[in-house]
């Protein structure tokens, strides 16, 4: 398909093109195949490494699918006890479940199938963490404002259901690991208020750990999830197909045009990717051993190893259930668990509330009323920056309280100190570094000020025959200078003067007032773009910079504190 | 709602660089908030296309040279694929011969996993090559009509006119919503009515006895050296079928750390008093905080820790919290001596084991 657009005009003496030329033309005439080529080959993909963020949680995918259906050959989601008698002979005659047998065999008796599961495993570490890069760059570069508002929602939702999908893998196995992992959600479960306990039964079947819940989690791993996730990326995909791909701001670009590699050199490096993130995962199966089942024996809900800590990508949530201090109120009688409701349910509530509702709280505050094609450069939204980073900060506090007896082992420390550090951290680090941030990237725009309006500092220095010696500054080429400027300067929405000229008081509804106070911590402390006319006030040619005399502020320090 | 017109002095500054507005674009020239202004014009809007030349487009030496690098990797890709079709067929016989040991294992994992991974790779960096070293054409620019998403307003009108006109229905749609998942709150009760009452029930009972778990032996207490602790199920857990649900079910309820300490180190709460054997004492197992077996018990202080969460309990203590995320103690059981002198229970539980729950009393 992807070669319809470029069908070869003469007849090629290769056999190899003539037979695609010929197969690409029999798929032509039944399905116009070429009209969709054609409409391809004027299309542009803006390339950028961030880009491929995506594509790599894509790619990844796929070889969830494609290992995950080999699992399945093998795999029996069941909890039926059987006696285990395979190949792995510490495990004979030990009782153990179908499900855990299954993956026993898997591991030891079907050729490939640990690499096959190890596949799967990594496959899966690297889809969460592709899609959490992916999320951070759209949130960092402000691709996330209107018209794609729409499309963030519903890669937030792929990255839940890429969690949860993980997460129901973790238990299938009947392992201790992953039987423990079940028995801190179902404590978390019944920790919501009048219909937890109800809810647990409904979920295990009756009691915990029941005979149902490894089946259960079958249906919704191998089918509910991956057909949810299949339906989102398509959506997902149709919309950056019909809003366009955003791209850097600077030469060549505009809002009303995409500048980026043809079609057929990004199918061809999009091929290439899918064969790199497949072999990166194949090369980690193959070299570092995960999830090895078999160490830890069929789950015992009496037993439990020193250690125990979940997946990296659900570790956030552990973290907060270690750091939560033990709060628990009474309501009416009824026991209502905040050390638990907390972290499993109230913070995982608030996350996902405020990274779903930002880019229309941002468009508020900012104002805009138009289309954005063009992204952000964080340093030019320095709180948005900042409260992304502070985010960044409080979930990695959460992710390392997660393995919190684990550093307490490595540093040698109580873990009780671990955790007190870590309670007083998550309050504060979040806030230092939004303020360390902001200040940062107030900083990288000065610098940015400086270049436009005073070039780049060259080291050569050079003497004046007065005696002065000066820096020689070499001007930015336009299409940097141009990559730099080509932002509007932004100002704070200012609520204007409170009557007019005739002295009727203008009206101000309440959200305005509020716009304004919000308006100002995101815009307040921009640091102005130099005008044309600052520039030319400067000198802005290399000659005028390369002989201005000491003292005419030139090569010196620029100052411009407004 | 958004004033665009009130004053702000540094917006109304021209910026460098900035576009003719194009009079046909629906788009104002300006805009207030953040939206990037460039223009299609070349005098403004400079061209990069220039410095972005494929090597192959001006280096035919290079080109020949990167054709064939991207030819070389894909055969050497071609290469590891049929060894790792080799090495699957080929490593049956070892495999059988001398069963599927751990060794093999990793062998065969080691070798299959880098054969595909190396092939896959490679043949992937060959059309990394091929498409930035030989592919011409880049970058290409498509021209988009601005505003090409549509802007009516269709919504808007349409919400406006059917359901703003109408507020009291509108308002009355959308409590009943509300009340929607009343019903299934109901339901979710009626598939198992029993479920809390179960919660607060365990396999203990008056006069059964202490098993060591795994081995099943009942236990006297003179078995039991100071210091020492032991995980206990109930001689009831053996009634229920071995293999199944039941006994699972029973083992992540009624689990029991059975640990014995100097009398006089211990500071029983009122009514406890005689629930310990000569300082012999026992908790329930199952954490308190999300249902973990709490399992790392430290002698010298009787703190019992449980590996999930570092919650942390004091069994001199009647089993109290002293650190960690759990808010109850730890249930303990009251304990006595049969006539054959093995440990026995009193009675089951006096509250709730395990993770908090809304019916479980405050």
């Amino acid at each position: 398909m992807t070669k319809s657009a470029q069908v070869p005009t003469k007849q090629s003496r290769n056999w190899a093109r003539r037979g695609a030329g010929g197969l690409v033309d029999f798929v032509d005439r039944r399905i116009a195949s070429s009209r969709w080529g054609k409409r391809n080959a004027g299309r542009a993909f803006p390339d950028h490494w961030s880009f491929w963020l995506g594509h790599i949680a894509l790619f990844s995918f796929v070889v969830i699918i494609l290992s995950g259906v080999f699992l399945t050959l093998w795999f029996e989601p069941s909890m039926t006890p059987v006696t285990y008698d395979g190949a792995y002979a510490p495990m004979q005659g030990v009782v153990v479940s179908e499900a855990y047998a299954s993956t026993l065999e898997l591991s030891f008796e079907v050729r490939g199938g640990l690499l096959m599961r190890q596949v799967h495993y990594w496959a899966t570490h690297v889809f969460i963490a592709a899609m959490s890069v992916h999320l951070l760059r759209v949130f960092f570069t402000g691709a996330f404002r209107a018209p794609r508002k729409l499309n963030w929602l519903v890669g937030l939702g792929l990255l839940v259901l890429g969690i949860v999908g993980g997460y129901t893998g973790h238990g299938l196995p009947d392992d201790l690991l992953s039987g423990t992992g079940l028995r801190v959600v179902e404590g978390g479960i019944v920790a919501i208020p009048i219909v937890g306990t109800y809810l647990s039964s409904f979920i295990f079947g009756g009691e915990f750990p029941g005979e149902d819940i490894i089946s259960r989690l079958y249906v919704l791993h191998v089918f509910v999830l991956p057909a949810l996730i299949v339906a989102l990326l398509a959506v997902h995909l149709i919309l950056v197909r019909r809003q366009r791909h955003t791209q850097w701001g600077g030469a060549d670009k505009s809002s009303r045009n995409v500048v980026g590699s043809s079609f057929a050199s990004h199918t061809t490096k999009a091929g290439a990717l899918v064969l790199i993130v497949s072999g990166v995962i194949v090369l980690m199966a193959a070299t570092i051993q995960i999830n090895p089942v078999w160490l830890r024996g069929p789950y015992d809900p009496s037993q439990v190893s020193a250690g125990s800590a979940p997946d990296w990508y659900i570790a956030f949530l552990d973290g907060a259930l270690r750091l939560m201090p033990p709060w628990q109120v009474d309501v009416f009688g009824h026991e209502l668990t905040l050390s638990v409701l907390g972290p499993v349910i109230v913070l995982p509530g608030i996350i996902l509330t405020a990274l779903a509702i930002y880019p229309w709280i941002e468009q508020k505050i900012a104002g805009e009323k138009h289309d954005q094609h063009i992204l952000d450069r964080p340093r030019d939204m320095p709180t948005r920056t900042g409260l992304g980073v502070g985010f960044v900060v409080f979930y990695l506090m959460l992710w390392i309280a997660g393995g919190n007896d684990i550093l307490a082992a490595i540093f040698d420390v109580p873990v009780n100190w671990v955790t007190r550090f870590l309670q007083i951290g998550i309050i504060l680090m979040p806030v230092a570094a939004y303020s360390i941030t902001k200040r940062v990237c107030l900083g990288l725009q000065r610098r940015d000020r400086d270049k436009l309006l005073h070039g780049v500092e060259t080291g050569i220095t050079v003497v004046r025959p007065g005696g002065a010696f000066s820096e020689v500054h070499i001007p930015l080429s336009r299409p940097a200078a141009y990559a730099l400027a080509s932002r509007e300067r932004e100002g704070p929405f200012e609520l204007g003067p409170e009557v007019d000229e005739n002295g009727i008081p203008a009206p101000r509804p309440r959200w305005s007032k509020l716009r304004a106070r919000l308006s100002k911590v995101y815009f307040g402390d921009v640091i102005d773009q130099p005008t044309a006319e600052e520039i030319s006030a400067t000198g802005s040619d290399s000659r005028h910079l390369a002989t201005a005399p000491a003292g005419s502020g030139v090569g010196e320090k620029p100052s411009h504190e407004r | 709602m958004t004033d665009f017109s009130s004053p702000r002095s540094r917006l109304n500054r021209p910026p460098i660089y900035q576009g003719d507005a194009d009079p046909t674009s629906p788009q104002p020239a300006r805009v207030a908030g953040r939206a990037v202004l460039t223009s299609d014009h070349p005098d403004r809007n400079p061209a990069s296309r220039d410095v972005d030349q494929r090597l192959g487009d001006f280096a035919p030496q290079a080109g020949q040279r990167a054709t064939r690098e991207v030819a070389g990797a894909l055969a050497v890709a071609a290469v590891f694929v049929v060894a790792s079709v080799v090495f699957y067929i080929g490593f049956a016989d070892t495999a059988d011969s001398s069963g599927a040991g751990l060794g093999n294992l990793q062998v065969s994992n080691l070798v299959l996993g880098l054969t595909i991974g190396v092939a896959l790779l490679l043949a992937g960096v060959g059309l990394v090559r091929w498409s930035r070293v030989l592919m011409a054409g880049n970058p290409i620019v498509e021209h988009t009509a601005a505003g090409g998403l549509p802007q009516n307003g269709f919504g808007e009108d349409l919400a406006g006119r059917r359901l703003g006109r109408r507020p009291l229905i509108r308002n009355a749609a959308l409590g009943a919503l509300a009340l929607l998942p009343l019903p299934a709150v109901l339901a979710l009760r009626g598939f198992d009515p029993d479920a809390s009452r179960r919660r607060a029930q365990t396999a203990w009972v008056e006069g059964v006895r202490l098993l060591t778990d795994q081995s099943y032996r009942p236990i006297r207490a003179s078995d039991l050296q100071v210091g020492e602790m032991v995980n206990v199920m109930p001689a009831s857990l053996l009634d229920l079928p071995e293999q199944g649900p039941a006994r699972m079910n029973e083992r992540a309820k009624s689990p029991v750390v059975l640990v014995r300490m100097q009398p006089e180190e211990m500071t029983p709460a009122e009514g406890r008093e005689n629930w310990h054997v000569d300082g012999i004492i026992a908790y329930s197992k199952i954490c308190t905080h999300v249902g973990c077996p709490v399992s790392l018990y430290e002698r010298t202080t009787h703190h019992l820790l449980c590996p999930c969460h570092q919650a942390t309990f004091d069994l001199s203590d009647n089993g109290a919290v002293v650190f960690g995320p759990a808010t109850r103690s730890l249930p303990q059981l009251p304990l006595a001596v049969d006539e054959d002198g093995f440990l026995v229970a009193r009675s089951d539980f006096t509250e709730a084991v395990g993770p908090g729950y809304w019916e479980r009393e405050a």
